[in-house]
């Protein structure tokens, strides 16, 4: 049980919400931002950085560790291990983007759109939705390659369908709550359109939330893409792409050849990480619970 | 709690119909013709298609023939493998085993370190905490694939301890086969199993009917018991079952990884073939094994907690 | 014969955000056996602190100085086994039921836990028991209510069940922290009713924490106000109200509109109720009193006796009498 002391004096001792959020940050935090920073580079200027080419390969050179240039040596095919990293961060990342932002924007439409009208409409679409629930993401993108072959494509759109259904619930609690405040009422009084003012109004309100959730999905689809490359149900071998990587080095590391593998492994948990770790910060300070 | 009962299960059935429908229907949306997507693009003499045509009802309307499907699949008869020219039952019935063996595994290691830790972290001290905190934030950034690569690396080509592809015969081999699968599938859900269940155990530890029932002079392992962790029960048991829900779709990751012939990798090697009967078949399998296992956790809830008459549990 | 309960020169200081704060300070009162003490102060006052202290329900951290001594032994110096006997001789009736009976057990789960964990008592005889018990508090049907959940209940019947459970383990001494505080007016009078009956039946001491002064008054043989973490006066609850020793006391007094006059303004007490580490030195009142002269802000103030009662004031003397006459600001 917390107890209440009247302590009026604490209260005006906190400082600006911002300036607190970066002190906690900590080194870790700042780690995080660059490790992020650097993915996000990479994923647009990776050709341009990556020493060697990616998809030339030399089988004399296959599995051979490193040595020069060549900082993380070949894999199983003689190619450049660095540069396919590099060149794979794109795949990778822009993929996990892809996904978040239109997971985030169907769920958002959808949460709105049900609270908005309510009644049969968010009953009828909240049905839908339970069934989209059934779908666990994997399944979706299984599906998706089964009917349109596989490809980066058809995974990520699986993936951000069902992601949708998490952020249409989440998001439709704050979507109604917003909804019921009574300067929604006034202007509905005034005349003011339910586009207007869903798009001015309830929209904004809620975009901290809607930031919040894509962050989490990012992480989430990051990792759910490169399961599926891994798999061999998104992007397709012979594509540099941290999930084909991973997949393609197993059998250079099943003979004892880790370093392609376990690179690759090493870009998605530390980006995953990274992610992940600024998402709580970010949520926490928010909410100002510490735990 | 019949009425809850009741709403639940016709949730169920609801589900189950629209899933199986869009699991049906997505044959349609493939592009080029039902039969072009049945046989994979092969190509069959004209008599084969004919008696394709007449066995797979394609002169039929649509709504017929999904009828047809879903209701020979409430009777186990989920079609026939064209390609290999067996019933998809079989070929299920042969697979499923080894996925349910893993998922048992893995949930038994996901409850018992999962909420072990979580419990142990909360009601011990700063240092114990702390190493919890640290093995969950570890296991929390390894996902499946990840953590299947790392460990079959370390644990099964350097060190030799464990297989690290294959079945295995017998049962103890086979366990032993399904160890490095299991603590890959599992890594990630502990570090959440164990965060949750560290919150919500330390949240119960602050209520006041705790201090109630201090203040009565029972002996503290009395008030954990009875009202710390059975209180905490709640929201741990819907945790530990939605993760034990999401293993029925990650299996399939670690089978492949592992070379189980499991019904995940089984899958995944149907869609990679365009084995459409294969794929609809374990994805009706999945999508109903997802679904009673979300029933069962709701029922759970509603036992646990008296406070809930009706609806989903809260979120 | 010495008292039941012995609070000496009690000091509490808690841990909070800003480091550790006093709560209470060098606090000094008792309880005789079957006396029902009343403890008034408004929020940050202490007496909530005072009666965790008592139990030993402090928040972690909380350090103690002083003594506090129940039928001869010292509380404070108490562990494990011993300590847990002295929780079950000293019932606690909180101030939120609903926050304090655990939602996911029956009434009757609430009702026997104490006397079939440490007192081996069968399920079925702690049952019955329980049963009796609800009747005496006025709940009616007790065989239904035992089988429900808190969430069946409404507030008062939880405070009542409480109660109930209280007096069920056989206390020698009950804490009421704000009962009823939570409860709307009409059951508030009820369950206080219901209360007092009982305990006076049962020749049970009682310490009653409460910001309504004539509450207490009504139901308590004496009263003691608290202010800034420190007792300010302690008084036989029926002279409290006609006569007031102490400059606090008899403000709050007058504050409570008489339903017999008709008043322009209501009075209140100017500037806000303070915690002890807020307070300044000398009185601790000083800032607030209207009858406050220079050398009350710098002189730490003692305890004087007076007519029976004992106020912390050095004006008591001269003030005597003339506190309720309009004297205020």
């Amino acid at each position: 049980m917390s107890i209440e002391i009247l302590d009026p004096v604490a209260d005006v001792e906190e400082a600006a919400p911002s300036r607190r959020r970066l002190r906690q940050l900590g080194w870790v935090g700042w780690l995080s931002i660059g490790v992020i920073a650097v993915a996000l580079l990479l994923a647009v200027l990776g050709p341009v950085f990556a020493p060697f080419d990616p998809n030339s390969s030399d089988l004399s050179y296959a599995n051979v560790g490193p040595f020069g240039s060549h900082l993380l040596g070949f894999d199983g095919q003689g190619r450049d291990v660095l540069s396919r990293l590099m060149v794979g961060a794109r795949t990778t990342v822009f993929g996990a983007a892809f996904v978040a932002i239109v997971a985030v924007f169907i769920g958002a439409t959808l949460a709105i759109v049900t609270a908005w009208f309510g009644g049969k409409i968010d009953a009828g679409v909240s049905v839908g939705v339970d069934v989209l629930f059934a779908f666990p993401g994997i399944l979706l993108a299984v599906l998706a390659a089964a009917v349109f072959g596989p490809s980066l494509f058809s995974a990520a759109l699986a993936l951000s369908l069902a992601y949708s259904p998490y952020v249409a619930r989440v998001l439709r609690g704050a979507a109604l709550k917003e909804r019921a405040m009574t300067y929604i009422a006034a202007l509905e009084v005034q005349g003011f359109g339910a586009w207007r003012l869903c798009v001015r109004h309830l929209l904004p309100n809620i975009s901290s939330l809607i930031v919040a959730q894509g962050t989490i999905l990012f992480g989430f689809a990051m990792v759910d893409l490169a399961a599926i490359s891994f798999l061999g149900l998104g992007v397709q071998t012979p594509q540099a792409d941290w999930g084909v990587m991973v997949s393609d080095g197993k059998t250079s590391l099943l003979q004892g050849y880790p370093l392609v593998s376990l690179s690759a492994v090493l870009c998605i948990v530390a980006v995953v990480a990274a992610v992940s770790f600024l998402g709580d910060r970010l949520d926490t300070s928010s909410k100002g619970v510490r735990r | 709690m019949l009425a809850f009962l009741a709403r639940r299960m016709a949730m169920l059935v609801a589900t189950l119909l629209v899933a199986s429908f869009a699991i049906y229907g997505a044959l349609y949306l493939a592009p080029g013709s039902p039969i072009a997507a049945l046989t994979g693009g092969r190509s069959v003499p004209p008599d084969v298609l004919a008696q394709l045509e007449e066995r797979y009802h394609l002169n039929e309307p649509f709504l017929t023939r999904y009828w047809i499907w879903f209701t020979s699949a409430l009777h186990g008869d989920l079609g026939e493998s064209i390609p290999l020219h067996e019933k998809v039952s079989t070929l299920i019935g042969q697979r499923i085993g080894v996925t349910i063996q893993l998922v048992m595994l893995t949930a038994a290691i996901i409850i018992i370190v999962g909420v072990g830790l979580g419990i142990v972290g909360a009601l011990g001290r700063g240092s114990v905490d702390g190493g919890v905190l640290l093995v969950s934030t570890v296991s929390a950034a390894l996902p499946a694939f990840a953590a299947a690569v790392i460990l079959q690396f370390v644990f099964g080509v350097t060190l030799g301890w464990f297989p690290v592809l294959g079945n295995g015969d017998g049962f103890l081999d086979q366990l032993r086969h399904l160890t490095l699968p299991a603590l890959a599938l599992a890594a990630t859900s502990v570090a959440l199993v164990t965060r949750v269940t560290r919150t919500a155990v330390r949240e119960e530890l602050d209520r006041e009917h705790v201090q109630t029932a201090v203040s009565r002079g029972l002996p503290w392992r009395e008030v954990v018991r009875r009202h710390v962790l059975r209180n905490a029960a709640i929201p741990i048991t819907t945790v530990v079952g939605i993760t034990i829900a999401s293993l029925i779709a990650l299996a399939a990751i670690v089978e492949t990884a592992f070379g189980l012939n499991g019904l995940g990798a089984y899958l995944v090697q149907a869609a990679q073939n365009k084995d459409f009967a294969v794929v609809q078949g374990i994805s009706l399998v999945l999508v109903f094994a997802f679904v009673i296992t979300n029933v069962v956790i709701d029922i759970a809830y509603a036992i646990l907690d008296p406070r809930v008459t009706l609806g989903s549990r809260a979120q | 014969m010495s008292p039941l309960l012995e609070v000496r020169d009690l000091t509490v200081r808690l841990q909070m955000d800003a480091g550790m704060r006093e709560v209470i300070t060098g606090t000094t009162l008792s309880i005789a056996e079957g006396e029902a003490l009343g403890l008034v102060g408004e929020s940050g006052s202490g007496k909530s602190m005072t009666a965790k202290a008592i139990a030993r329900l402090l928040p972690k951290g909380a350090e103690t100085d002083g003594a506090i001594s129940f039928d001869g032994t010292d509380v404070l110096a108490l562990g494990g086994d011993e300590l847990r006997k002295h929780r079950a001789e000293v019932a606690v009736v909180f101030q939120d039921p609903r926050a304090h009976i655990n939602p996911v057990r029956r009434i009757s789960d609430f009702m026997t836990e104490s006397l079939r964990i440490l007192n081996d008592v069968p399920k079925a005889e702690a049952t019955s028991r329980a049963a009796v018990a609800l009747e005496e508090v006025g709940i009616d049907d007790p065989a239904k209510r035992l089988k429900q959940f808190p969430h069946e209940l409404s507030g008062g019947m939880l405070q009542r069940v409480m109660i109930a459970t209280a007096l069920l383990s056989e206390p020698r001494l009950l804490l009421a922290d704000e009962c009823t505080t939570a409860l709307d007016v009409t059951t508030q009078a009820e369950v206080m009713a219901i209360l007092d009956e009982l305990r006076r039946d049962r020749g049970l001491s009682m310490l009653f924490i409460t910001h309504d002064l004539e509450l207490a008054g009504a139901v308590c043989d004496r009263t003691c106000v608290m202010y800034a973490g420190q007792v300010v006066e302690t008084r036989a609850a029926d002279k409290l109200h006609g006569d007031p020793l102490h400059p606090y006391s008899a403000a709050l007094v007058q504050a409570r509109p008489d339903i017999t006059s008709t008043a322009d303004r209501l009075l209140a007490i100017p500037g806000r109720p303070v915690s002890a580490f807020e307070a300044p030195t000398g009185c601790r009142f000083a800032p607030r009193c209207p009858h406050v002269v220079g050398a009350c802000r710098t002189t730490d103030q003692v305890i004087v006796e007076l007519d029976g009662g004992r106020v912390r004031c050095e004006r008591a003397v001269e003030l005597r009498g003339n506190l309720l006459d309009g004297a205020h600001v």
